[in-house]
Order: structure tokens, then sequence, then C-alpha cells
């Protein structure tokens, strides 16, 4: 735990508005990113990221809890004082300013010498190959180029830390992808502190050292991305990062008897009890009958490399299985088969 | 591919249906001008009214006036002070409505979009109102018993009422009150289009609440602070009414003077030379305003 500290949140709490409008945003929050991490702040729409962002940028001041800023009590800094900068979910670019001098306004606003600003403003164009639309408007480049500007101009003042509100969600699938492995890109060669705000989980588990989920206001957990999606929390997490299965049972020695009344070996944690245990698709594996859980084909669904088995347990409760194409299409609906699940592979959350 | 033919041929001669229009247009835009430009090169009658003969007399006189006894020419300094004073105020008036229509824009485009349609109710109440009575309305608030001169002395601030009416003063207050809705109304339509997005942004760049104001705010919403001045400078410039009552016999301004030609001073063709001449100010002056501001900030 050596690695310095950018942003240190502690116990951020936001309400707007009082009385009976008061909404909670943030309930009690706290978060340590570290400097030059590609961190993501993931949760479903309402659930307080662009609050938890606006309080690190400084357009909101947390109701409760402090911010910390390289160790700097940033909480009441306005904005304009903070070696912060923000990407826009809408760009906000000035429809007013060329593509160069939207580049070098912060810069200009810091008071660097003219010729600085230039130097910068051409290094930071060439970092996002805009170049050669240096003396464009705005409104006269596409949505992808306009959302490479707005990065630039975030980036070119050189901030301690980035924030990106879902800065690709107006973007369509093929130029979202282009720009995640390119912001991949841009916060590796640049080593600023990215903090990044999605509800995709596919884009926060691609593109992240680590990860925040948060639901209604809450961090419900922060880790890796392998952390997260091999080992979630709770229901939840498990169910927003990627497709699971959920099966409820009892503990039972080292194993948890589920509503079929199979036994399944799992790692337990200390978990006694009413149980949930989460399985990821592509953790159930196939065979012809025989040993393991009994179930019959239900659905089959081809996706290309993968075919999915939306497969009917004996207890009437419904599992899927995520195989690949190459190894599979043996199996049609109705036939009977037998599940096997890893052991490790099963994740054993409280009911 | 038929129908199509037949609805354009129907098209091309479509702007036969609005010749009656267009001819009521042209006479009754460019006909009353004509006549005014065509008097400004006559004779002058000898009461009123003009004689039919050419004469560079009412031209001659915009600029110098010829001593009746001994036909010397000299500078007509008076006609020229009476332009400049009402270029002068025209520009104050366009100043002061701008420094006071901004905020009132500003606020009633930040308002919730359900009481916007009220507080530009409000700002436009005022053209319900015949404008005379609007000045004597005003003339009564400034003038030495006016409520003002009163609260003021009944407040122990002053013990004198303040000369204000018949001051350049009270003309600039009228104007600015009778004119400022011209300023509110399109400086409120172009904020109503502003992003306020780009506030944060320019925050987040490190600008102070002035440099946000300069650089961002007023660049962008300046197709409305151009359409305000022009709204609220020309008609100062040719304003009649409000000098006439708030700035008394002596603080004319070209409206007045122009009157003054048609009236008491039977000189018609000096009176149509300044109509002209003021035209012509009016339009260059909008050609250079308009020119300079658009000549636009990329590449300072
Ligand atoms: N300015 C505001 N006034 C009142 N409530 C707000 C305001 N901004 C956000 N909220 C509420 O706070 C909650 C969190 O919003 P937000 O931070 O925007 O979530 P997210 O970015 O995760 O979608 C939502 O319930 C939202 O309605
Ligand atoms: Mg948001």
């Amino acid at each position: 735990m050596n690695t310095p500290i950018a942003v240190d949140a502690r116990n951020i709490g936001k309400i707007y508005a009082t009385g009976k409008d008061a909404v909670t945003a943030l309930g009690d929050v706290s978060i340590s990113i570290e400097k030059g991490e590609f961190f993501t702040l993931l949760g479903p729409s309402g659930c307080g990221k662009t609050t938890l962002l606006r309080c690190i940028a400084g357009f909101e001041t947390p109701t409760s809890g402090s911010i910390h800023l390289s160790g700097r009590d940033i909480t009441y800094i306005p904005p304009n004082q903070r070696p912060v900068n923000t990407v826009f979910q809408s760009y906000a670019l000035f429809p007013h300013l060329s593509v160069a001098q939207n580049v070098g306004f912060g810069l200009k606003m810091l008071g660097k010498p003219a010729g600085d600003v230039a130097k910068a403003v051409a290094r930071v164009l060439a970092l996002v190959k805009l170049e050669d639309f240096a003396d464009r408007l705005p409104q006269q480049l596409s949505g992808g180029q306009q959302q490479r500007v707005a990065l630039a101009r975030a980036l070119a003042p050189e901030p301690e830390v980035l924030l990106l509100d879902e800065p690709l969600s107006a973007l369509d699938l093929k130029l979202r992808k282009e720009m995640q492995s390119e912001l991949k890109r841009l916060q590796t060669e640049t080593g600023i502190t990215f903090v990044f705000v999605t509800h995709d989980q596919e884009e926060a588990l691609t593109m992240s050292n680590r990860i925040g989920v948060m639901s209604q206001g809450e961090l419900l957990q922060v880790g890796t991305p392998h952390d997260i999606y091999e080992h979630p929390v709770n229901r939840f997490v498990a169910d927003f990062i990627g497709e699971t299965n959920f099966l409820e049972g009892v503990v039972e020695g080292h194993q948890v008897r589920i509503g079929t009344g199979d036994a399944l070996d799992v790692v337990l944690d200390g978990q006694v009890g009413a149980v949930t245990l989460a399985i990821r698709p592509e953790q159930v594996s196939l065979t012809t009958a025989g040993a393991g859980i009994a179930a019959q084909i239900a659905e089959t669904t081809y996706l290309g490399t993968d075919t999915h088995y939306d497969l009917k347990l004996g207890d009437g409760s419904h599992i899927i299985a995520r195989v690949q194409s190459k190894s599979a299409g043996t199996f049609n609906v109705g036939d009977t088969v037998s599940i096997a699940i890893d052991a490790k592979a099963v994740q054993v959350l409280k009911s | 591919m038929k129908g199509n033919g037949a609805q354009r041929s129907k098209g091309a001669n479509g702007w036969l249906l609005s010749a009656p229009a267009l001819v009521l247009l042209v006479f009754a835009a460019s006909g009353p001008l004509l006549i005014v430009a065509v008097y400004s090169v006559l004779e002058k009658g000898d009461y009123s009214g003009v004689r039919w003969i050419l004469s560079g007399d009412g031209w001659f006189r915009v600029l110098f006036e010829r001593d009746i006894f001994d036909q010397t020419v000299s500078f007509a300094d008076a006609n020229l002070s009476i332009f400049w004073r009402s270029v002068k105020l025209s520009i104050a008036t366009t100043l002061i409505t701008f420094a006071f229509g901004l905020p009132t824009a500003w606020f009633i485009a930040t308002r919730p979009a359900k009481s916007r349609a009220f507080w530009l109710f409000l700002i436009t109440i005022p053209f319900w109102t015949n404008l005379l009575i609007r000045t004597f309305a005003i003339m009564e608030v400034i003038r030495n018993e006016g409520i003002l001169n009163t609260a003021l002395i009944n407040a122990g601030l002053i013990s004198e009422p303040i000369q204000i009416l018949y001051t350049d003063t009270a003309v600039l207050i009228g104007m600015a009150y009778v004119y400022l809705p011209l300023m509110v109304l399109p400086l409120y339509a172009a904020i109503d289009r502003f992003d306020f997005r780009l506030i944060e942004a320019g925050y987040d760049l490190y600008a102070s609440r002035l440099q946000v104001l300069r650089g961002v705010i007023l660049p962008i919403i300046k197709p409305g602070i151009i359409a305000g001045s022009i709204l609220v400078f020309i008609p100062s410039l040719g304003a009649y009414v409000t000098p006439r009552v708030l700035g008394g016999g002596k603080n004319m301004m070209i409206g007045n003077f122009i009157e003054l030609q048609f009236g008491q001073g039977q000189n018609w063709p000096l009176g149509a030379a300044l109509s002209t001449l003021l035209l012509l100010v009016v339009l260059v002056s909008l050609l250079v305003y308009t020119r300079v501001s658009s000549r636009d900030t990329p590449h300072e």
C-alpha cells in the first residue's frame, strides 16, 4: 500500500434539496483512488456516479465528508482552483472557439504565455490525432472528433486527475470500441489518474485498473475487474457485472444442497445456513448424462463463438450455460444432459 | 410526374399572387423616402413647403449658415452639436439598456420554464400603453415636486429638490425606460439558447467568473447583443417624444430639430436634408457595426 493516493474521498454524503423534496444521492461513500490509476465508477443510472464525480470536480459540495487531492483537503476549493479537469458527457465544447482555442483555453486561463500554450496545444492535438483540425469550429466535426477535442481540452492543462462522465455513451458501438482503446492508450501515455464513469459493465471490465461498483448512493465493492467478476461481494454486484445464475441453497458441511436435492461442492468461507450461489454461465459445463446435476435443454441460442443453453433443472428452476460453439453443437432442445460446476467457480453469497 | 410539373409551373408564377402586397410595400416604404430625398434638393418656399426649383441650399444649411445681413458664411456649430448630442445620448441609452437588460434577460432565462412567460409578459406590458403617457409618467416621477424628489426630501437625504427634468439625465432615463424591452427580448432569446453547461466547462478550465462572462457567455450571446443594440440605438437616434417632453425645448435631439424645420423654422428642404442625412448615418453605422462585431473571435 505504498502507492500514493490521488483522490481520497472520506465518508461523502450528498443530499440534494431539503425538506420533503430531499434526495439522498450519496449515502456514505469512501474511496481511495491511486495515482496513475484508471479507476471506473460503475453502477446503474441514478446511483450517484455523476454526483460523486461532480463533488471531486468541485461543482457540488458534499453535505458531509471530505475530499482530499494528493493529501490536500479540497472539499471547499472552487473548481477553477482544483488541478482536476472534466470530460463532460455532452462534451460542452465552446462553439465560438476553434479546436485549438478550445484545447488551449485552460492553459490560457492559467496565465501561460501564448507560445507555451501553442506548443502544448499542438502536442495534445497530436496525441488525439487531430492536428489537421486545429482551425475548425467544433460544429464542423463529427461526434467522435468532438469527443477527442473534449479529451484534448481536459488533458492539455495536465491535471492531476481527469474525470470522465460517461464520455462514450453518445458514440455508436464501433466508435465506442475504438475510443475505449484510445482512452486506455492516452491514460498509459500521460500517466494521469483517470476517474471514469460508466453504466456499461463491459466497458468497465475492459478498461479499468480498478472498479468501484455503486448502487443507490453506496459503494458496494472496489476491486480489480478480475476480483469483481470472479468474487462479487453480493447478489447485486454479481448480477450487474456480467450474466450470472443464482441458485438458492443451504450449507451442509462442505457442500451446499440446492433445490433439486443435489449437493454442490463449494469453497466455503465460514458461511452457514441459507445462501445464494452465483455461477457464471461460462463456468457451467455440460456432458451427456451421467454424474452431476441432471437438466433438460429448454432452449439454445447460437451467438457465434458461443452457444447459450437454457437448462431446466429437476425443481423447475433454470440455469444458463455458455459453451464455446466449437466444442458444442451436439445438444438439442429436449436433450437430457448433466451439469458440472467447478467448486472454485461457485460464489457463495449470503441470501 | 405530370402533377409535379403542374405544381412547378404554378410555383414559378406564384409570386404574382403577392404582387399587390409587393407594390404596396414598395410604394409605402420607399415612396415617402423618395419624396423626402427630392424635397432636400429643392428651394425653400416662402412660408413653408417647397418651390420646384433645384437648389443645394437645404444640404448647405446642414453644415453652414449664412449671415442674413452681410451674407458671410460660417460653420453651423449648433446643428452639429445637436447631431453629436443625439449620437452620444443614443449610445449612452444603448449602454444603459444593455447594463440593465443583461441581468434582466439572464434572470428571466434562468427561471423555471413555467414562470418565464409571466416575466416576459411583465416586460412587454409597457408596449400596451401610449408612449406619450409613459413619458409623462416618468416626468411625474422625476420633476421637482415629483415622487422621487419628495421621497428624498421626506427621507431627509436632500433639502432642495434635484433638478432632473429638462436635463440630459431626464432624456436618458426616459429613453432607457422606453427602449429597455427592445434590449431585453433579443438578449433573452440568445440566453435562452445558451448552453449553461459551458459555464461549468469554463470554471473547470480555471476561468474566473469574470473570464467566464467575457470569454464564454458574452461571445456566445453576441448575436442577441447586436440585435438588441441595433433595436435600441436606431429609434433612440430618431427619438422625438421623449426628448421633447423630458428634455424641454432646449435639449433638442435630431428628431426635434427636424420637426422644427417643418414647423416653426419653415425650412422644408433643410428638414428633408437632415432627415436624409439621419437615414444615411443610421445605415452607415449599422453597416460598420455589424461588420466590426461579426469580425469573429477565432484568431485574436
Ligand atoms: N441537482 C439535483 N437536484 C436534485 N436531485 C438530483 C440532482 N442531481 C442528481 N439528483 C438525483 O440524485 C441521484 C443520483 O444522480 P446522479 O449522480 O446523476 O446519478 P448517475 O450519474 O449515477 O446516473 C438521482 O436520484 C438524481 O435524481
Ligand atoms: Mg450520470
